[in-house]
């Protein structure tokens, strides 16, 4: 890095990287293995939601758990905190 | 024992074959006894990495529809004695490949006693990818430090949890490793390429080799010679590393480090 790139530096982009892969696959996985629907229920719910309440768009989080022969639909909805609502 | 590893990505361009053809020649080098068969039905490519695109008269479908054996498909290296290749059939029919026909292939195999067979996996997440890792003791996911790259090889960890037929009788897992390929430290120092530890951490794998990008990749796929025999470079270092680790051997990665700038260089750029 020479002298003049001191003076148009710009978050490094390799951090930015890391962050949105953290989240995409985080949320990939959690779907992962349940059924194919999971995905698009996820996106309606969320669709849903936000006529209601502005949230972000990885709040609605989608998991199946398996137990006992039973399945286990959780869904959960992290809605913004009191100052940004 | 024969092991079944897969060479495997979900992206494309990646590196899938030339990490499959420089491994097997490296384990081949170590004096196993080695199989590196090409999955890619329809774009047969292995065979030219491998140098020995002249002489395939039969291929990996032809061995299963029993046109001929699988001694006479399986191409002998030029280079290693106990290095065998046998390439893709360029059939567009996708359905030449079955479960049946693959593992009476891999029988066959492991009764010539063969030390390790290699899947030279297609890209992608459909029948070729499934088949090539179907059976795999070992997968090896060549990952280049980008996101997509990255995305898709979490893809294929979660079939490789749940798709094969390890994970489909329950009897113990594929053991997974991460294979970084087109490497640049200098741009991981600049913060502009994640890093070994960023792929690491996010994919949750451990690290088998990384593979530094280099000019050097292109001059020995021109040539038909496995990169890992251009002898001194740093490729064929990294490789060869990757290589002991899959041995067993624990080795601190190289050509991770950016190199040092003179004092010319930092102050005026370059």
């Amino acid at each position: 890095m020479g002298l003049l790139d001191l003076f148009k530096r710009t978050p490094p982009s390799a951090s930015v990287a890391k962050e949105r892969l953290r989240i995409i696959v985080a949320q990939e996985r959690g779907t992962r293995g349940g059924p194919d629907y999971l995905p698009l229920l996820r996106r309606e719910l969320l669709e849903v939601i936000r006529k209601y309440v502005k949230v972000e768009p990885d709040a609605v989080k989608v998991h199946v758990e398996r137990e006992e022969g039973q399945e286990v639909l959780e869904l959960s909805v992290s809605l913004p905190g009191k100052a940004a609502g | 024992m024969t092991e079944i590893i897969v060479v495997t990505s979900g992206k494309g361009g990646v590196g899938k074959t030339t990490t499959s053809a420089s491994l097997s020649t490296g384990l081949a080098r170590k004096g196993k006894k080695v199989a590196v068969i090409d999955f890619d039905i329809g774009l047969r490519n292995l065979d030219l990495i491998m140098g020995c695109e002249r002489r395939v008269v039969y291929d990996f479908v032809n061995v299963i529809q029993g046109d001929c054996t699988l001694k006479q498909a399986l191409i002998k290296d030029k280079r290693l004695e106990t290095l065998y290749i046998l390439a893709a059939s360029q059939t567009r029919d996708k359905d030449a490949l079955t479960l049946e026909g693959v593992r009476k292939v891999l029988d066959e195999l492991i009764a010539e006693g063969f030390d390790y067979i290699l899947c030279d996996s297609p890209a992608g997440i459909e029948k070729g990818a499934h088949l090539a890792m179907y059976y795999a003791d070992r997968a090896v996911v060549v990952v280049n430090p980008e996101v997509s790259s990255v995305r898709d090889s979490d893809r294929i960890l979660g079939l490789l949890a749940s798709k094969t037929e390890h994970a489909e009788k329950g009897d113990g897992r594929v053991k997974e490793h991460l294979l970084l390929t087109r490497y640049s430290p200098r741009r991981v120092a600049a913060g502009e390429m994640l890093s070994v530890a960023d792929v690491q951490e996010i994919l949750g794998l451990d690290v088998i080799g990384v593979i530094p990008e280099s000019a050097d990749v292109l001059s020995a796929s021109n040539a038909g010679t496995p990169v890992i025999l251009n002898e001194g470079t740093d490729v064929s270092n990294a490789y060869s590393d990757a290589v002991e680790r899959l041995l067993g051997a624990e080795l601190p990665l190289r050509f991770v480090d950016a190199p040092k700038k003179g004092f010319f260089a930092r102050v005026f750029g370059g």
